[in-house]
């Protein structure tokens, strides 16, 4: 019983003590954060590779997620009689909960994932200290532009999986069931509120950008400099990115939710 | 438009570039380096020896600021390391070329980005200007060729001497080697080890090098340490170490398989743990 206790008990001290380190982590990479803003061009390269290389990944599961949505609203409110508003229910779905979220998710595990392994790869390589050697700081030159084209990219892709997301239903609604494409859109556009749907998913997608990127190259970064650790690593990016999102999603939905 | 370091080199010379004095070093409880005291004169190429694991890498991240002695001096160019923080070690740093086991070459560059990476990081030369330098760097090491070929593209030997052509590309006061000579065929280890001994003439640098390969080292440098255990156990010129008849440096310069060094790790008695009647 006693040890039980113990464990629990070291487990969520060494918890505790895993947060700080990476609030602290993170507070060094925003001190020097100037080099990213000074040569913008180091955080556009990694844009590129952590937000244009997601993009294929992005826009399918956007648009397949949207065509899910749009087939299983159809069934529902087919029941009411209220088919018609299909476009609102995409639209509120995939604004409020789905871009934001599903695209941090899938973020995570395409770019999240990469930024971890190759952070952790070149500190296993001495690449890391060797840059050091060189009198070049790496958290400002490698980690601080990774965190800022992740938090750059994230409303971006989360942006651009609502539209395919929104498309997708279109398609089921008016080329499927056969929904007038003008209702469709009227509808959705009397429904969606600026202020509350499309900004409060904007600022989802942004904090969710925040941790997403925090905690992958955080991973990389403290990560131990082998194959098993950068593997480890690389898993624990992932599952503590779902896992982070998913309870940040739950605290900002309370906190937006009007009437609550 | 300044074509000037942005740092200048520090004007005060001292006779040995590098002096440390007594220092310790432990990792927790576990004591690495105990008392080591030694000079490197400038201009010189000097060899610290030992088997793996006596603290001779530990010896040389001391001297580049990547790690803090527990207790002793350690001067380089005149300024105690511990003394600096990281403005001034960056400063420091600015003086040294380091030449990494395997090279540490950034994979995401090319040959010739890696060795242009700190011509562009300090300095605001032209573009047209560090290719210059780039080149001439590569040419020095017999590798102007392969600039635009990328790291996983270079044999090991080929990537030790990009890696040694970026560890120069600022004319470095001191350049560290750590193990450069670990894993070369001998055509390799012998282009490196001249390449070492030339680059550090022609730059009027000074060099340290921390490997266990006797052979090589003994035609290439001036000066040789012996550690075993964290401390000096031996030392003096290439001649001198070929004569020496202090127990650790004959056993470790002739390779003899047993000597002051072991070959067995302490363990309980081997009849003992077979089960074998005394």
């Amino acid at each position: 019983m006693i040890s039980l206790l113990s464990k629990i008990g070291g487990r969520t001290i060494d918890s505790v003590w895993r947060i700080g380190s990476i609030m602290r982590f993170f507070m060094l990479v925003l001190a020097n954060s100037g080099t990213s803003f000074s040569r913008f061009g180091l955080v556009r390269r990694e844009i590129f590779f952590s937000g244009v290389m997601s993009l294929i990944i992005i826009l399918v599961s956007g648009l397949f997620i949207g065509m899910v949505l749009g087939l299983q609203g159809f069934e529902t409110l087919q029941k009411y009689g209220a088919e018609e508003t299909m476009g609102v229910l995409v639209a509120l779905s995939l604004l409020r909960e789905m871009g934001p979220v599903v695209t941090a998710l899938l973020f995570a595990s395409r770019a999240g994932s990469a930024i971890t392994a190759e952070i952790g790869l070149m500190k296993a390589t001495e690449q890391l200290k060797a840059m050091d050697m060189m009198a070049v700081n790496p958290i400002a030159r490698v980690v601080a532009p990774r965190l800022w084209a992740g938090i750059i990219s994230m409303p971006l892709l989360a942006a651009l999986f609502s539209a395919m997301g929104i498309f997708g239903g279109y398609l089921i609604a008016v080329l499927m069931v056969g929904i007038d494409s003008g209702v469709f859109w009227s509808n959705m556009e009397a429904a969606v509120s600026f202020r509350y749907d499309v900004l409060n998913g904007f600022v989802k997608s942004v904090v969710f950008g925040v941790a997403v990127s925090v905690i992958a190259t955080f991973e990389g970064y403290d990560c131990t400099p082998t194959a098993e650790g950068v593997s480890a690593a690389t898993t624990r990016t992932v599952v503590s990115s779902a896992l982070t999102v998913l309870l940040l999603d739950l605290i900002l939905t309370a906190f937006m939710l009007r009437g609550l | 438009m300044r074509y000037f370091l942005k740092y200048p080199l520090n004007p005060a010379e001292t006779k040995n570039l590098v002096e440390i004095a007594n220092v310790d070093f432990a990792y927790g409880k576990r004591a690495i380096l105990k008392g080591i005291s030694l000079n490197v004169p400038r201009g010189k190429v000097v060899a610290i020896m030992g088997g793996s694991g006596c603290g001779k890498t530990t010896l040389l991240r001391l001297i580049g600021g990547q790690l803090t002695p527990t207790s002793g001096t350690l001067r380089v160019d005149g300024q105690n390391v511990a003394d600096l923080d990281q403005a001034g070690l960056y400063s420091m740093r600015r003086k040294m070329g380091m030449l990494f086991q395997f090279g540490a070459l950034f994979s995401d560059l090319s040959v010739f980005d890696n060795v242009a990476f700190q011509l562009r990081e300090h300095t605001n030369l032209p573009e047209k200007m560090i290719a210059d330098l780039v080149h001439m760097k590569l040419n020095a090491v017999g590798l102007r060729g392969t600039a635009n070929l990328m790291p996983a593209e270079l044999s090991g030997g080929m990537a030790r001497r990009v890696a040694l052509a970026r560890a120069v590309a600022l004319d470095p006061a001191l350049v560290l080697y750590d193990e450069p000579f670990a894993g070369l065929d001998p055509i390799s280890l012998a282009v490196v080890g001249q390449l070492i001994r030339h680059l550090n003439d022609a730059l009027g640098a000074t060099s340290i090098l921390v490997t266990h390969d006797v052979m090589e080292s003994l035609q290439i440098v001036d000066y040789l340490y012996f550690v075993s255990e964290g401390k000096i156990v031996g030392e003096g010129t290439p001649d001198e170490i070929r004569a020496s008849e202090l127990p650790f440096v004959k056993q470790f310069v002739h390779g003899e398989r047993d000597g002051p060094v072991p070959f067995h790790y302490p363990a309980q008695d081997y009849a003992k743990q077979l089960g074998l009647p005394k």
